[in-house]
């Protein structure tokens, strides 16, 4: 499967499993999504559990939400990432708020999805990375898969979780494990081991980290796409480097991270969101705190620009081989 | 060519001005149509735009709307407004005396609350704002757990977590307040949507104040109520004020805000806030088009907030002190107990004795609550307990940062109770 069929195939399998999920957001419906997740949904349950909103992020949150409260488990949709920004209000203050400010007394079990991420040429708001501004929400989830297996496995989990989740899906791979080279043909799940992926139900646990190349030079800590990219540089230069897709953010597997840091003495974070206060900037102080005298480099961040995410500029602002490249050799400079 | 010009509303009164509500439309009591739920919503435009009112000025019921209840349902639901008007009193007088930090009175408003859910069934769900406990009151929710609430005392249901008023009561059908304005709104529908999705026979109300409509949340609400025709009742309390701005700032200059109802394609009735007959009448008509899957109604319920915002708030600094005394539609307290006079079930010897027996009662749960302590009086919940609830299961980050406050507090030697 490629993460499309397995976001889909997880959504059917939890669908038939549990009469309280309803899937809703705009053209998921008869359509089934722009980019084709929820394809067939609608004819198989019906339109009172799969069915298209309003144009208002505020209204399909809020309205999730007040689902949830009634004892519903839904997973919205926000077409785009870049446009979660108007339910903003209602995810902060409402979902991750609600179990703690009632005292359990109602809950929010609702998962978002929603295609973040760039390298599609989609310019200012088609491509950003909001993670960062999640992670800081007390109460919120935030997940990130990087392969179909992951995608089906976490979203479940996800679905099945009683916490809101807040979950990404780095749409540049939703059809192929891209690997940062745009120049070069396009590779398709086919021949990835995570775009092997079973038919029924499975889960994969949030809060787990994946190590996906185990090493001893340095750790590469990374999500979403630069999974895939990272594996790609690592593999051209020959480093030896322990690469950890993180999966979830939060809760972040801060055993994990602690271990391989401990044990290669390095520390890279890659990801594509801006840099300053981005997720990376959690990472490197949770490593520096907890690995300090294991550290023989500077933590180094390899992340997007401090800018809107540009649209000819593209490949001058994504983080891609040459920038990734280029901190591979500084940090392992002295080694 | 004229310069353009910007216009900015300003209220009719300030400090000082005297104040003649001569220009707000009154309309006569019972003179207003009593249509078929079933109607379509665009078939309600005249009932947008007027006043649904039941008691006249000798308080008398009359008109289509009255909606016959019997002397005992009057009576009871008198005495709850009673019972809030009593209970606003006593904690405010506790947050004037520093017991508790914060409070909001819904002194002038008692009907709107109070009236709507003695017509909605008890397993309703309402989402609030911060000037309904009058359904909490209404529903019998315990006053001493208000309090504890207010006292955020080692009775609080809600741990201390909350600010004061800041209600949560699921077993009510009272959802959880939060700060953030109208957020209720949409969460509404969807609860509404829910039910209905799932075959069931309850509805929803919420209710939001007229400054609070200008929120998206507000739109969003209507536009997904309307398309989904969900079993929902929206109640705008147009008490005239948000905070220090007057109702011109959320549009009431142009339109009511019933209308606002039309262009969405939702029934919209406006209605006489202080007359709890008109709005146990309102609500009732909304739940039955609910009910029978005609879809939401809007209720505006145009009332007067009689005092200040809430504790933080001098209403003296905006608005003349006169207006409360002016305002046309009354009290709703004295139009009910006349009403109820009139037709010979009450009187003012078992009205005053009602009085003191309410304030009594108030005063004694509240020697009952501060029992459980009142705020500033020490720390009156686990510190721990702080972390808890964040998630179903703390994560290693929380149970760290607990550790990490129990260790500073053992160090520190503070007083705090650790249990």
């Amino acid at each position: 499967m490629n993460m499309i069929q397995a976001i889909n195939s997880a959504l059917d399998v939890v669908m038939a499993r549990d009469a309280d999920v309803m899937v809703m957001g705009e053209d998921v419906g008869y359509f089934g999504g722009v980019f084709r997740a929820t394809a067939g949904l609608q004819a198989k349950y019906g339109k009172t559990r799969v069915f298209d909103t309003p144009i208002t992020e505020i209204g399909i949150i809020g309205v999730a939400i007040g689902m949830g409260a009634y004892g519903l488990r839904p997973v919205p949709e926000i077409q785009f990432a870049d446009y979660i920004y108007p339910a903003l209000d209602q995810l902060v203050s409402e979902a991750a708020r609600l179990r703690y400010r009632s005292a359990g007394d109602f809950t929010a079990p609702i998962t978002v999805r929603s295609p973040y991420g760039g390298g599609i040429f989609g310019g200012q708001t088609h491509s950003q990375s909001p993670e960062g501004i999640f992670t800081h929400v007390s109460g919120i989830k935030t997940v990130i898969p990087a392969t179909p297996y992951d995608a089906k496995g976490l979203l479940i989990a996800a679905i099945e979780d009683n916490d809101p989740v807040l979950f990404l899906e780095p749409k540049r791979i939703y059809n192929g494990p891209f690997n940062g080279h745009w120049d070069k043909p396009a590779e398709n799940w086919s021949k990835h081991p995570g775009g092997s992926v079973p038919t029924g139900y499975y889960k994969v646990p949030l809060g787990k980290a994946a190590i996906v190349r185990p090493g001893e030079a340095l750790t590469i800590l990374c999500y979403g796409t630069m999974v895939h990219v990272c594996e790609r540089v690592v593999a051209d230069t020959g480093v030896d480097a322990e690469i950890v897709d993180l999966r979830t953010l939060v809760p972040l597997d801060i055993e994990t991270i602690e271990a391989s840091v401990k044990k290669t003495g390095r520390c890279m974070i890659v990801h594509e969101a801006t840099r300053t206060s981005g997720f990376g900037a959690e990472l490197s102080a949770l490593v520096q705190e907890r690995c300090f005298y294991h550290l023989e480099a500077p933590i180094e961040r390899v992340t997007g620009f401090d800018t809107p995410y540009p649209h000819s500029l593209e490949w001058a602002y994504f983080p891609g081989p040459v920038r990734i490249g280029e901190a591979l050799k500084k940090i392992m400079k002295d080694a | 060519m004229q310069p353009l010009s910007l216009h900015v509303p300003e209220p009719k009164f300030r400090p000082g001005d005297t104040v003649d509500f001569a220009a707000v439309d009154v309309p006569p009591a019972g003179a207003q149509r009593r249509p078929d739920t079933a109607e379509e919503a665009r078939a309600f435009t005249d009932l947008a735009y007027t006043l649904v009112r039941v008691l006249d000025e000798e308080g008398r019921a009359v008109g289509p709307w009255d909606p016959k209840l019997s002397p005992d349902a009057l009576r009871r639901m008198l005495r709850n407004m009673v019972r809030l008007r009593a209970f606003d009193e006593r904690m405010f007088r506790a947050q004037r005396q520093g017991k508790t930090s914060f409070y909001m009175k819904a002194t002038g408003e008692e009907a709107v609350a109070v009236a709507a859910a003695q017509a909605l069934d008890r397993d309703d769900m309402c989402f609030p704002s911060y000037r309904q406990q009058g359904l909490l009151i209404a529903r019998d929710y315990p006053l001493v757990e208000m309090m504890n609430q207010i006292y955020s005392n080692r009775g609080d249901k809600l741990g201390g977590k909350q600010l004061p008023i800041m209600y949560s009561a699921k077993e009510y059908g009272f959802f959880s307040i939060s700060g953030n304005l109208t957020t209720q709104y949409p969460q509404a529908v969807g609860w509404a949507m829910a039910s209905a999705a799932k075959g069931d026979t309850r509805i929803a109300a919420a209710w939001c104040g007229e400054g609070s409509t200008a929120e998206g949340d507000f739109h969003s609400a209507c536009t997904f109520a309307a398309v989904y025709r969900a079993p929902v009742i929206f109640n705008v309390v147009n008490n005239q004020w948000a905070i220090s701005s007057f109702s011109g700032f959320a549009g009431a200059e142009a339109t009511t805000f019933a209308a606002r109802a039309i262009g969405y394609g939702i029934a919209g009735l406006r209605v006489d806030g202080n007359d709890a007959l008109a709005v146990y009448a309102a609500t009732q008509w909304a739940a039955e088009r609910a009910r029978t899957n005609q879809g939401a109604t809007l209720i505006e319920h145009f009332t007067y907030r009689a005092e200040g915002h809430s504790t933080s708030d001098d209403p003296s600094q905006y608005r003349s002190a006169g207006e409360a005394t002016a305002w046309p539609l009354g009290d709703p307290i004295q139009r009910l107990k006349q009403h109820l006079i009139v037709i010979g079930e009450w009187d003012e010897e078992r009205h005053a004795a009602q009085d003191r027996e309410i304030a009594e009662d108030v005063r004694a749960t509240q020697k009952e609550a501060e029992k459980n302590g009142i705020l500033g009086h020490g720390l009156h919940q686990p510190l721990d307990s702080l972390f808890d609830g964040v998630f179903e299961e703390m994560p290693w980050h929380l149970r760290e940062q607990r550790q990490m406050m129990m260790d500073e507090e053992e160090a520190s030697g503070r007083p705090w109770a650790r249990k």
